[in-house]
């Protein structure tokens, strides 16, 4: 244990670190035209190795403390023949 | 073959107009044909930096509101022969210069011109699209505090929707003694955060507030370490590779730590 609590983190290394959180949040913040842009690209890909349920698929960016992700459900209504 | 560099930032105060005045200097210095255009309507100061407040006859908007043709309202410096400058208007309205207007009056001046900089007003409002609108590459502002590098990736987020994607970065008011305790982000942290290219580190120094003070640019200050360090900046712009300076890393504490062996 350290006496004199040199172990801190540095106040550099703590705005770096937040700021590398809030970036990702700032910039995560789409327009929804891109999101249907991307929405698309995703169903050209897709449809080339299965048939998907284009209704009911959800895409969304899910922001939590630490991380953003990019969630897709996509229902598969059936392969292609002669795929994988 | 002329460049219209638009100077920017996110979070106001952390020295677009510092910038466009001595990279303005600088160029002209290097023999090169500058105008500087202060597109920050309402809040004139670019031309307090360059001791030109009283030489001001007319301004941006009599030229763009047809007025006057531009070359009536440009100042020259009496220093730096190649430098002008178009002064703002004090008017309050941020939309009274439109974005059509900017671009043409840009369009107009490049054959008179090697470079023109534009000095941008803070925030992304109106004002912002007009000042970026003819711009072929942009250099943002930040410094290295933590509001400041977010509104910065704001600002290049900005730049990006509006197409200008040649884009670099000056980190101004570095104090190396807080970086080297730890105490502060350095210009490699601010690089890794927002992704773009670096053409400079500015140091924090007082000098920069006495240059200020008597209109005359830092860089043309032998000694200044903020004038060192736009002086680099000009270089780059020109293309050299001039490599970043280290500032003295070490207090009087860590020198004497050396001298004796510790
Ligand atoms: N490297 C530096 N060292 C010390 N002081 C500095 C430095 N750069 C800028 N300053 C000071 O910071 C203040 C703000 O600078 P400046 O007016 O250039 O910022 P700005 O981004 O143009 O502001 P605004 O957003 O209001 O237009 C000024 O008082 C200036 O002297
Ligand atoms: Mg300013």
């Amino acid at each position: 244990m350290k006496i004199f609590g040199k172990n801190e983190k540095s106040s550099r290394q703590t705005a770096k670190e937040r700021l590398q959180v809030v970036l990702i949040h700032d910039r995560a913040r789409i327009s929804p035209e891109l999101m249907e842009h991307l929405r698309d690209d995703i169903i050209r890909v897709i449809s080339n190795y299965m048939e998907i349920n284009r209704k009911d698929m959800e895409l969304s960016l899910a922001n939590d403390e630490n991380s953003v992700a990019l969630v897709a459900n996509i229902p598969v209504n059936r392969l292609k023949h002669g795929g994988v | 073959m002329s460049e219209v560099i638009v100077i920017t930032s996110g979070k106001g105060g952390v020295g677009k107009t510092t910038t466009t005045a001595n990279l303005g200097a600088g160029l002209a210095i290097a023999g090169k044909r500058v105008a500087l255009i202060d597109v920050d309507t309402g809040l004139r100061n670019l031309d307090l930096l360059l001791g030109l407040e009283n030489r001001i006859m007319y301004d941006l908007i009599d030229v763009t509101e047809g007025r006057q043709p531009y070359k009536k309202a440009l100042v020259k410096h009496k220093k730096f022969s190649s430098l002008y400058l178009l002064p703002t208007s004090q008017v309050k309205d941020k939309s009274a210069v439109r974005p059509e207007q900017l671009i043409k009056l840009c369009e107009e001046m490049r054959p008179e011109f090697d470079y023109i900089l534009i000095d941008c007003p803070a925030g992304i409002e109106q004002g912002f699209a007009t000042a970026i609108a003819a711009a072929d590459c942009a250099i943002v502002v930040t410094m290295p505090e933590i509001s400041a590098v977010r509104d910065a990736d704001k600002i290049i987020g900005e730049l990006g929707r509006a197409d200008k994607n040649n884009i670099k970065l000056i980190v101004n008011r570095i104090r190396p003694q807080m970086v080297e305790k730890g105490d502060m982000l350095d210009m490699e942290d601010i690089n890794d955060l927002l992704s773009i290219e670096c053409i400079g580190q500015v140091p924090d120094d007082e000098l920069v507030i006495k240059a200020t003070n008597d209109g005359k640019p830092v860089i043309t200050m032998e000694k200044s370490m903020a004038g060192q360090a736009y002086r680099n900046i000009v270089r780059r712009i020109f293309g050299e590779q001039v490599p970043f300076m280290t500032f003295p890393k070490e207090g009087f504490f860590g020198r004497l730590k050396k001298a004796f062996g510790l």
